[in-house]
């Protein structure tokens, strides 16, 4: 894909973050939805695409009241939201369509009007890892991350600092749902969730949602908002079941996505101002900085118990507090790419002076998939 | 009402031969009769090289603790924390999800890398599953 040939001209979270018990899941959906809108200055009839995740995207549009001539309904968890940027830049490109409308919400606190997950009991994941006590996320996620942590030195005390330092960015977030200061104690005495991974190591249960809206570089520049652009998308799939992964020592899905869009974008590590990597659990940040290349996947842990990437360091890594203590209402994907443009407009609560290029690095269903966003406010 | 129980499997007719093994004692695998590619979980071909030429054979039931977690909460029905949900590395190559028994579920006794060897526990007259022990020395 060429740089710099879309942008995203919208682009808006929920009303409310954390617990929103008077809105059902689809309503979040729309609530985000008519923020983007208003914040681009359309109207519902300038949308001509539209892409979503857990709910259909024909729902979506008929609740928005949209007819669109341009459809993705890709769900591969909690990177979609990535997908549907990098499918929707591609759409617009190819002349599919001009105004893209990408929504995300989740009553995953309140529990009102959300899909029922479930896993049939002749799936491969039914026969071949849910008899053996696999219950959601926080049971699966984790399992590779004694092998990771053994193979490169990596220490609990490293991982701890994670949290620890994501939760000095939240400090800064009036929206964070977490925001009191956490040390390295607070975090290795927290509740066993599942070992070696503590309550404070996991990520928040929230409501939420939010909607991007993207259309072509040539008319962002006619937009009220300074326009974002896409410099460079990435996307892999692996495996759903965590315990086929390739190696549990990094993640075949970001060794994909995270590469494609460095090399498309055209740009090397030391160009990246800004970086947002999924954190569901603590030691995604390690799996991402080591799979997109920062680093080899030996020195992770320090680099960040050194305190590399906390507010004044020099790799700002998940500046809104992250999924460990801003928000996660189950599919974060979206908040990260929140993140990644305001950081990008320069409207971000704890906004990294004079940033130019910001990296959005997304994982779903465990690790079964993955998508890089690579933003830049430069055309 | 019964006690919640613990996720049964329902084989398919691709997965059917692994749980008529374990119901016989077995722990059976895949090989590929082009390339030689063992593999898991099952499907009547060959993921490496996409031959349908493979064919089911008796695994040695040896491997070693890849990785795991101690589940604490929320446990799954059937189960009370703290359990381990492990992941072992067969000698063959493959790796699959498994639960470690005859073993205390703690840290200190589950070391990366200990032997272990299958075991099967029956569930009902349909389904057994393949567990794995510390092998003996």
């Amino acid at each position: 894909m060429r740089r710099n040939q879309v942008a995203v001209v919208g682009a808006a979270e929920t009303t409310e973050l954390g617990v929103i018990p008077n809105m059902s899941q689809i309503q979040l959906h729309a609530d985000a939805a008519l923020n983007a809108i208003a914040d681009a200055g359309l109207k519902l009839s300038d949308i001509d695409g539209i892409a979503t995740a857990v709910e259909t995207p024909q729902q979506i549009a008929h609740y928005l009241g949209i007819t669109p001539t341009w459809v993705d309904g890709t769900s591969v968890g909690g990177c979609s939201f990535m997908l549907h940027v990098r499918h929707a830049a591609a759409a617009i490109e190819a002349g599919l369509c001009k105004t893209v409308l990408i929504t995300h919400a989740e009553s995953g606190k309140s529990m009102i009007g959300k899909l029922p997950r479930s896993i049939p009991a002749d799936s491969l994941q039914g026969q071949f890892e849910a008899p053996f006590g696999v219950y959601g996320p926080p049971s699966m996620f984790p399992i590779p991350v004694l092998r990771y942590m053994k193979t490169y030195g990596i220490t609990h005390e490293q991982i701890a600092m994670v949290a620890v330092v994501q939760r000095e960015w939240a400090a800064k977030n009036p929206r964070a749902t977490m925001k009191d200061p956490i040390t390295i104690a607070d975090v290795l005495n927290s509740r066993m969730i599942a070992y070696p991974f503590r309550l404070l190591q996991c990520c928040l249960v929230t409501d939420g949602g939010g909607a991007l809206i993207l259309t072509s570089a040539d008319r962002a520049k006619d937009f009220p908002r300074k326009p974002v652009y896409i410099l460079g998308t990435g996307e892999s799939v692996e495996t759903p079941m965590v315990s086929q992964m390739e190696t549990f020592n990094s993640s075949r899905a970001f060794k994909v996505a995270g590469p494609t869009a460095f090399k498309e974008a055209g740009i090397t590590h030391k160009d990246v101002d800004h970086l947002m990597i999924y954190d569901a659990f603590a030691h995604l940040p390690l799996y991402g900085l080591g799979d997109l290349g920062f680093m080899p996947h030996e020195e992770t842990g320090r680099f960040i118990a050194d305190g590399n990437t906390r507010p004044g360091g020099k790799l700002p890594l998940n500046t809104n507090g992250g999924g460990l203590s801003y928000m996660h209402s189950g599919m974060y994907g979206m908040y990260a790419l929140q993140e990644s443009v305001r950081q990008m407009r320069g409207i971000a609560p704890a906004q990294v002076k004079d940033a130019k290029i910001s990296v959005c690095h997304g994982v779903g269903g465990m690790f079964a998939a993955s998508g890089t966003i690579i933003f830049t406010n430069e055309k | 009402m019964a006690e919640p129980a613990r996720a049964k499997p329902k084989p398919t007719p691709e997965t059917q031969h692994f749980w008529d093994g374990t119901q016989a004692g077995e722990l059976r695998l895949q090989r590929c009769g082009a390339c030689a590619n063992v593999y898991f979980p099952p499907r009547p071909f060959c993921p490496s090289c996409a031959s349908r030429k493979v064919s089911v054979f008796k695994a040695s039931g040896k491997g070693k603790l890849y990785s795991y977690v101690i589940n604490h909460r929320p446990a799954a029905p059937g189960f009370t924390p703290p359990y381990a949900i492990a992941v072992v590395e067969l000698d063959e190559g493959p790796r699959m999800m498994s639960n470690i028994i005859d073993c205390p579920q703690t840290p200190e006794a589950l070391e990366l890398d200990m032997k272990l060897e299958v075991a099967f526990e029956k569930l009902d007259d349909k389904i057994t599953l393949p567990m794995f022990r510390p092998a003996k020395a």
